[in-house]
């Protein structure tokens, strides 16, 4: 063998090792995410359809946002977000004859108690009179009764306005949305306030301190389990058994003796990169069955263990989650140890590829400005995919379904 | 509300079923029941029947607390209670509570368990479809939900506490996470690293030796330690290689070390050179690390020299180590002055190699061990081996893309000429490549440490013959022993070791053999 026939050999290696480090270096585990609606997380809602805003008066957006700036920060601030978002997006029309959807921007939820909590007690009454003042400026109203106008209503129970869910089956959604589209939090089948063609959507958690609190992609993830936040709140529920319909005082105490969970109720300044550093991350239900954890952990790569019966989660036709997450119910959280080691590695795997998936990371998050597959856009998805509007959108003339003397009393007075 | 629930026919059952569970308040239940059985035309005494009936209400809330005794009186007045829907979500979660066995409450007794359980199957026949009603008027308004909004139980399994098959499980899903960690996010094509170690066979070396194995046994990646042993190879070192559990190649070279540090240095240098080009003839491909067995090194070396292209610079923290008491003597400005004892690459504001950092030796001038074993710190000379990396397609004769600033290896060292450090196998010493954050962080740590030159230790640290001779100390705790040395056994070294054993040895022998027999008859040698 001459050194010619060598050159040429050690020339081949060469090229072939040099060809497969390219190819090793582009290929990232990642799974493209397909729901039940199909591949149309990453759709651009542009072109698609067109939205057009109600100018109202500022008494119902911008003088609320004054007078309690937290509106902008906390796990509501979907709604003051995608009004901004809308102003300026390219789906806005100025021209309402051709718009598609109808958006009503009010501000409900931003009534907020010196702690931050916001109370839901005169919300029917603002929806109503912004529903009010729609109807009779413009004819948009009138002529479907809402049915092609949607709204966001971010609270607990979404458009029951309440807090206590007791309470809130009882109201019920506020029969001037009936017809309407709510694009809510809340999401649990077969619930009253769970109105069927709801958009579920994630709650707001600020992208910008979750972006500051990323550690590197290599930490090795050494916690199996983790949770941070209450078990018993001892404050609103002194018997227990009424918070998180008992689920999570069952995890805890069930697990705390459980090296393998690591949970408790501190408020470490290290949370983010704690989750960052879990394979698991519980998302009980509290008073509500959502909670910002979802998102939290789907941004840092956690598989989501997510303990709600019955519960919708967001965009729900677009991501698969049964794919991504991990469900147990309720009355299976004593034997929650022996459901998540007996999970296969490779379905394990599959889940943490899954959610290494950006377009999964953007379709959570609420960025400023909007980035394209990010919340908003899903949002905009949702709403296309309800087009073209079936027949029953739009009334005969003069054919009324919505009955406006409905509720209780308190609710009809003015605002 | 009480009073309206209460209908003659059923005082009477129900007063049976009181009279079996509850406790003390039953014997005035059934006594006042008893009586407002029969008392129905006599109005005076069915005033005080039901105040008595008041009383007794009242005695049994207290003793039993207000919740059990509201369960109490739920099952006491089971069928009508059910239907008012002021009571509908608890009653719906005390149905509940009777269901399942393992529910507790947050002031939980036992009683309260066995109470509930025992009216079971009492109550839940004839509540049946009352009970589906409750509930689906506490449920979330809709007739196929099973939510139940309300009070719940809260589930304890019975032994709360972690399987050990379950926690292995977890273990293994974790480290399988991990694996998968470092295949996306690590580094994509680990090559093998290549070790090369000189050693020669002293009192320190198994120290040295199993430190640096444990640090490689460490290594995530593919590794070969190529052992180069000065004296030609011992059974010790080989047997050490051998139950390491890595991939070695045990090298022996010909020539002693010698006891000069100088010298030592040189054939040190020689012994690398020699394992260089045992990897060219082998044709061995990866990462050639060059680890003195006695420094220490950090596991994000192994990570930041797969970075390496043909030939990289590490900073190594030089550790001169005194060896005396005395400290050395700097003075103010020389203090000030001292440089970190740090050798590696510098970097200028664009990230290129600069220049180098090297050990300043100045203020130990003079006072450097030269001998090995001195009591004196022992220093670097220039630049060392071990903060250079070398990509093994280097030294081959023929490898592609293998650029030209590097020498032939055969070129170097021929006629005996003292190879410093590796860049005199560079023609060009610019192109060296600066790792670890351009410089800025420390990945090994050099030190030489040693015995004295002919320190006596056991060959492979295998004590053979065994420990017999027993020595009475000169100074015992115990003040009866004799302090009578025994004559054969004054010699110098012989007598710190055996003062050692024999102390040792005290405490597994009794007192009396030594004490008696002064004469070493208990002696064998």
């Amino acid at each position: 063998m001459g050194t010619g026939s060598a050159r040429a050999l050690a020339l081949a290696l060469a090229l072939l090792l040099a060809c497969s480090d390219i190819a090793v270096v582009t290929a990232q585990e990642t799974e493209r995410i397909e729901g039940s609606a199909g591949d149309v997380l990453e759709d651009n809602p542009v072109g698609r359809l067109k939205v057009y805003v109600y100018d109202l008066p500022s008494k119902y957006n911008k003088k609320l946002l004054k007078k309690d700036p937290r509106c902008l920060n906390h796990m509501f601030a979907a709604e003051i977000f995608m009004h901004r978002f809308l102003l300026s997006s390219a789906v806005r029309t100025f021209n309402p004859e051709e718009a598609d959807w109808f958006y009503t921007p009010v501000y409900t939820t931003c009534d907020l108690t010196p702690k931050g909590l916001p109370l839901p007690f005169k919300s029917p009454r603002m929806m109503r009179s912004a529903i009010q003042l729609i109807a009779t400026n413009w004819p948009y109203w009138n002529r479907s009764e809402g049915a092609d106008h949607f709204f966001v209503t971010p609270h607990d129970f979404g458009a029951c306005f309440h807090y206590q869910e007791e309470k809130a089956i009882g109201q019920g959604i506020l029969p001037l949305l009936q017809r309407a589209t709510l694009v809510q939090t809340f999401g649990q089948k077969n619930h009253v306030c769970l109105k069927d063609g709801s958009i579920t959507i994630p709650p707001y958690a600020p992208p910008q301190k979750m972006q500051t609190h990323l550690i590197p992609a290599d930490t090795p993830r050494s916690i199996f389990v983790y949770f941070r936040g209450l078990f018993y709140d001892t404050g609103n529920d002194p018997e227990g058994g009424y918070y998180a319909r008992g689920a999570r005082a069952s995890v805890w105490e069930n697990f705390k003796n459980n090296p393998l969970f690591d949970i408790s109720t501190d408020h470490p300044p290290t949370y983010y990169e704690d989750m960052q550093r879990s394979v698991f991350c519980l998302c009980p239900l509290g008073w509500a069955p959502w909670s910002p954890r979802l998102v939290e952990a789907v941004v840092f790569g956690c598989i989501p263990v997510i303990i709600a019966d019955d519960i919708v989660l967001p965009f729900a036709d677009a991501i698969p989650w049964e794919d991504i997450g991990v469900f147990v119910a309720e009355e299976d959280v004593p034997q929650l140890d022996s459901i998540l080691t007996s999970i296969p590695t490779d379905v394990i795997l599959r889940k943490q590829r899954l959610l290494a998936n950006p377009s999964m990371k953007q379709a959570m998050l609420f960025p400023q400005p909007a980035q394209p597959g990010d919340a908003f856009h899903q949002i905009l998805n949702g709403l296309a995919r309800k087009l073209p509007h079936g027949s029953n959108v739009f009334l005969k003339p003069g054919e009324k379904v919505l009955n406006w003397t409905t509720g209780p009393p308190g609710d009809l007075k003015p605002w | 509300m009480m009073k309206s629930l209460l209908p003659q026919s059923q005082l009477r059952r129900s007063s049976a079923a009181a009279v079996r569970s509850s406790g003390g308040g039953a014997a005035g239940a059934d006594g006042a029941m008893a009586d407002g059985g029969g008392a129905g035309p006599r109005a005076p005494a069915s005033s005080t029947f039901w105040f008595l009936l008041h009383a007794l209400c009242c005695l049994i809330s207290l003793f039993l607390g207000f919740r059990f005794s509201r369960l109490l009186f739920f099952l006491l007045f089971s069928t009508t209670a059910l239907y008012h829907s002021t009571t509908s979500s608890s009653s719906a979660a005390v149905l509940r509570a009777t269901t399942t066995t393992t529910t507790t409450t947050t002031t939980t007794t036992t009683t309260t368990n066995t109470f509930t359980l025992s009216f079971a199957a009492a109550n839940t026949p004839p509540s049946g479809p009352a009970n589906r009603t409750a509930l689906e008027a506490a449920s979330s308004g809709n007739p196929q939900s099973h939510v139940v909004v309300g009070r719940h139980g809260i589930r304890i399994r019975p032994w709360p506490h972690p399987d050990p098959v379950e926690v292995m499980r977890a273990h293994r899903i974790m480290e399988r996470v991990q694996e998968e960690q470092r295949r996306w996010y690590g580094v994509k094509e680990p090559r093998q690293v290549l070790v090369v170690t000189p050693t020669y066979s002293r009192a320190f070396q198994a120290l040295h030796l199993t430190g640096l194995l444990h640090s490689l046994r460490n290594v995530p990646y593919p590794l070969t330690w190529i052992v180069v042993e000065a004296g030609g190879t011992t059974n010790a070192t080989a047997a050490m290689l051998a139950r390491s559990g890595l991939t070695f190649v045990h090298i022996p070279f010909p020539d002693r070390m010698p006891h000069d540090w100088a010298d030592r240095h040189a054939t040190e240098n020689r012994m690398r050179l020699h394992a260089l080009r045992v990897i060219r003839e082998r044709k061995m491909d990866g990462v050639v690390v060059f680890a003195d067995d006695s420094n220490v090194h950090s596991m994000e070396l192994f990570d930041e020299v797969q970075k390496v292209q043909w030939m990289g610079a590490v900073s190594v923290g030089i550790l001169a180590h005194t060896g005396t008491a005395d400290q050395l003597r700097l003075s103010e400005e020389d203090k000030q002055n001292m440089p970190l004892p740090v050798q590696g690459p510098a970097c200028n504001s664009s990230g290129h190699l600069a220049g180098w950092h090297t050990f300043n030796s100045l203020p130990f001038s003079g006072k450097t061990a030269t001998v090995v074993g001195e009591a004196a710190p022992v220093l670097p000379r220039g630049l060392e081996w071990a903060g250079f990396v070398l990509n093994s397609r280097m030294l081959w004769k023929e490898a592609d893309g293998k650029p030209d600033w590097v020498k032939d290896l055969d070129a170097v060292g021929e006629n005996g000429e003292e190879i410093e450090n590796p860049l005199t196998l560079l023609n060009d010493p610019s192109s060296v490549e600066p790792l670890g954050n351009c410089g800025k962080k420390v990945l090994l740590w050099w030190l030489r440490v040693e015995a004295r030159a002919d320190s006596k230790f056991p060959q492979g640290w295998v004590i053979e013959p065994p420990l017999e001779v027993v020595v009475p100390a000169k100074r015992t705790p115990w003040p009866e022993t004799t302090t009578e040395l025994p004559s054969e056994l004054l010699d110098d070294k012989q007598e710190q070791e055996d003062r050692r054993l024999s102390r040792a040895n005290k405490s597994s022998r009794p007192q009396g053999t030594t004490k008696r027999k002064g004469d070493p008859q208990g002696q064998d040698n």
